[in-house]
C-alpha cells in the first residue's frame, strides 16, 4: 500500500536515495543540506548501508566514487561552497564514467554568503564547474515530492547513463515541509555488471556508448584513471584519436539520449503570448502568478524545466514557438537565462527576472513582471 | 480556501512541533493541502522561534505566507513583532500568562482582530504536570478556535509525531487545551 508522509524536503530526499538502493554516503555536512546527511546517518544503517563523515568535500566526492567501483550505488549532499570543493573529483568521476548521486542545497552565494537562505547560483557550476568537455544531467524539484521522485531519478539515470547527477534542490525545498505518497512500485534501475570474456574491453566505444560496470573485487583486472584511456582503460594521453572517440563518446552518450532525459512541464502554452520559463522552488510562485495574470485577461503560460542539463532545447521550441515573450525566473542574476535566449531567442524576447537576497519571488511580483513586460 | 497560520515563541518550546502537527493533521489526516515552513537561524531555548503552516482545499503553489489569517503568540516578543503582519479581521490566539494582550491593544482594535486568551503554559503545568506539553495544550486550542484541522486529525497527528511513551500525556494536553475555550 503507498504510504504517506509529511516530512521536510531533505528527509524525502534521503528516502528516495534509499529507495533508490543507495547504501554509501560519504559528506561534510553543510547549511542547508545537513538533514540530508543527519538521516542517512540514522537510516543508512538500518538496511545494511554506511555513512561516513569525510574530513571535507573534495574527500567526500573521491568516497562516493570508490564506493561506486566497490559495487555500492553512492551519494553526497552539500551546498555551494562544498560543490566549489568537489569540483575536481566530480570531473574524474565523469572522466572515469562512475554513477554517483550529488545533491546540492543551493544557498546564498558567492563563497559562504547567506548559508540559512535559498538561491539557485549553481546552476553553472552543475554545468561546467569542473575543467573539460562533458555532459552532466542535473535535475530540480520544485516540491516535497519531487525531491524524493528525482532523488530516485537522479540514481536511475546515474546507472542508466554511468555518469555523475546533480541535484539541483534549493534552500526552501530542502526545509519546507509537504505531504509525499510513496508508492509501493518505485522503478529502479540496477547496476549492469558486465560478463567475464577473453576480450572485454571495459571502455568500449560502443554505439550507444555505455558500457557495464564491474566493481572492485569481481575479478576483472582493469585500470580506472582521470587521464585519457584507451578502450582497455589504460593510460594513452598523447594519442588525439583515443582522447577524441573517448571524449566525444562521454558528451554523446548523454546528448543522443536527451529525449529519454530531458523533462519538462507546461500549463496554458497554447495560446500564450508570453511564456514564463523556470526551474525548482520559483516555479511555485510562478504557478501562481499564472493562474492570477490570466484572472487579468493576460495570456501567459508557463514551462517548468525538471532537467536543466542536458538543457531541453526541442522541448521548450516546441511549447514556446508562439510566444513573442519570455520571461525567465530564478534566483541569480541570470544563469539558465542564457541557455533560454540561446534557444528561444530567434523568435521571441527573452526576459529575466533574476532575484537574489535569499527569498523567493512572490506570485504578486512576478505578475507585476508580467505588466510590466506586457506595457512594453 | 488558503488559510495562513503563524506561531511564534521562544526556541524551546516547541513552536515548530506545533506547526508540524497542523501541517500534518491537515494534509495526511484530513486530506486537504498544506505546507510548513519555518524561519531558519540559529534559534537556540529562549531565542525567537516561529514555523508557518499554510493550509488549503486546493492545491497550494505559493509555500510561504502572503497574509497571515490567524497568529498565535507565545511570547510576548512574537507578539509585538508579528501582529502587523495579521490581516484585518484576522485571529489571535495568545498564551496569557507568556505575552500581555495591552502592548497590541491598539492594533487589535484598528484591525478588528478577533482575540482568544489560552493559558497553555498554566494548562501544562496545573493539569499535565508538564511545562514542555505547552505547546499541543496550544494545538488543542487552536483546534478548537479555528477549526481548520478536525479534532480526530489533530489526535492522530499528535500520537505520529510525539515521542514513543509520551503519547498519553501529550493526547491529555490536547484535550485540556481543546476544553480551555468555549
Amino acid at each position: 500500500m503507498a504510504q504517506e508522509f509529511f516530512i521536510q524536503g531533505n528527509e524525502a530526499c534521503a528516502k528516495g536515495a534509499i529507495a533508490a538502493g543507495c547504501r554509501f554516503f560519504a559528506g561534510y555536512p553543510i547549511t542547508p543540506s545537513t538533514e540530508v546527511a543527519e538521516t542517512l546517518a540514522r537510516e543508512l544503517p538500518k538496511v545494511g548501508g554506511s555513512f561516513v563523515q569525510m574530513e571535507d568535500e573534495i574527500a567526500s566526492a573521491g568516497a562516493i566514487i570508490g564506493g561506486s567501483w566497490g559495487g555500492t550505488k553512492s551519494m553526497t549532499a552539500t551546498s555551494g561552497p562544498g560543490i566549489s570543493l568537489m569540483q575536481e573529483n566530480i570531473g574524474y568521476a565523469f572522466m572515469s564514467e562512475t554513477p554517483i548521486v550529488i545533491v546540492d542545497v543551493q544557498r546564498g552565494s558567492p563563497s559562504t554568503a547567506q548559508p540559512t537562505m535559498t538561491s539557485q547560483s549553481d546552476m553553472m557550476q552543475a554545468r561546467w564547474g569542473s575543467h573539460g568537455d562533458y555532459e552532466p544531467i542535473a535535475l530540480a524539484p520544485s516540491s516535497v515530492q519531487e525531491f524524493f521522485d528525482f532523488t530516485i531519478k537522479a540514481f536511475n539515470l546515474a546507472e542508466e547513463f554511468r555518469v555523475p547527477v546533480f541535484v539541483m534542490a534549493d534552500e526552501i525545498v530542502g526545509h519546507m515541509r509537504e505531504k509525499i505518497t510513496v508508492e509501493d512500485d518505485i522503478e529502479i534501475v540496477p547496476r549492469k555488471r558486465p560478463e567475464k570474456s577473453d576480450d572485454y574491453l571495459p571502455f568500449e566505444n560502443t554505439e550507444n556508448g555505455t558500457n557495464p560496470m564491474p566493481a572492485f573485487g569481481d575479478g576483472f583486472n582493469i585500470h580506472v584513471t582521470g587521464l585519457t584511456h584507451d578502450e582497455r582503460g589504460y593510460p594513452d594521453t598523447n594519442n588525439p584519436e583515443t582522447h577524441q572517440k573517448l571524449v566525444q563518446r562521454i558528451c554523446d552518450k548523454i546528448l543522443n539520449n536527451k529525449d529519454k532525459i530531458c523533462s519538462v512541464k507546461s500549463q496554458n502554452c497554447e495560446d500564450a503570448d508570453m511564456i514564463i520559463v523556470s526551474y525548482g522552488s520559483p516555479v511555485r510562485s510562478v504557478g501562481e502568478a499564472v493562474t492570477k495574470a490570466r484572472e487579468d485577461g493576460l495570456k501567459v503560460g508557463y514551462i517548468k524545466i525538471d532537467t536543466p542539463w542536458p538543457f531541453p532545447d526541442e522541448q521548450l521550441l516546441e511549447l514556446a514557438s508562439n510566444a513573442k515573450d519570455v520571461l525567465v525566473v530564478e534566483m541569480n542574476l541570470g544563469q539558465m537565462y542564457y541557455e533560454v535566449d540561446r534557444v528561444l531567442g530567434k523568435g521571441a524576447d527573452v526576459h529575466l527576472m533574476g532575484v537574489i537576497g535569499g527569498v523567493m519571488p512572490t506570485p504578486d511580483e512576478i505578475v507585476e513582471k508580467i505588466k510590466e513586460i506586457g506595457g512594453n | 480556501m488558503r488559510t495562513e497560520i503563524r506561531i511564534g515563541g521562544f526556541g524551546g518550546q516547541g513552536v515548530i512541533l506545533a506547526g508540524i502537527i497542523l501541517g500534518k493533521a491537515a494534509s495526511i489526516f484530513d486530506q486537504k493541502e498544506a505546507v510548513q515552513t519555518q524561519s531558519y537561524g540559529p534559534e537556540a531555548r529562549g531565542g525567537a522561534s516561529k514555523c508557518e503552516v499554510v493550509i488549503s482545499d486546493t492545491e497550494i503553489d505559493y509555500p510561504k505566507f502572503q497574509s497571515p489569517d490567524i497568529l498565535i503568540a507565545m511570547s510576548n516578543e512574537a507578539l509585538i513583532k508579528y501582529i502587523v503582519d495579521l490581516k484585518d479581521n484576522g485571529t489571535l490566539i495568545v498564551d496569557p500568562g507568556t505575552t500581555d494582550i495591552e502592548d497590541v491593544r491598539e492594533f487589535i482594535d484598528e484591525h478588528d482582530i478577533k482575540v482568544y486568551e489560552a493559558p497553555a503554559t498554566k494548562t501544562a503545568t496545573d493539569e499535565i504536570g508538564l511545562k514542555i506539553v505547552a505547546n499541543i495544550v496550544m494545538v488543542g486550542a487552536i483546534t478548537k478556535i479555528t477549526e481548520v484541522i478536525s479534532k480526530e486529525a489533530a489526535m492522530k497527528a499528535i500520537e505520529d509525531s510525539v515521542p514513543k511513551g509520551t503519547e498519553e500525556k501529550n493526547i491529555k494536553a490536547f484535550e485540556a487545551g481543546y476544553a480551555l475555550v468555549e
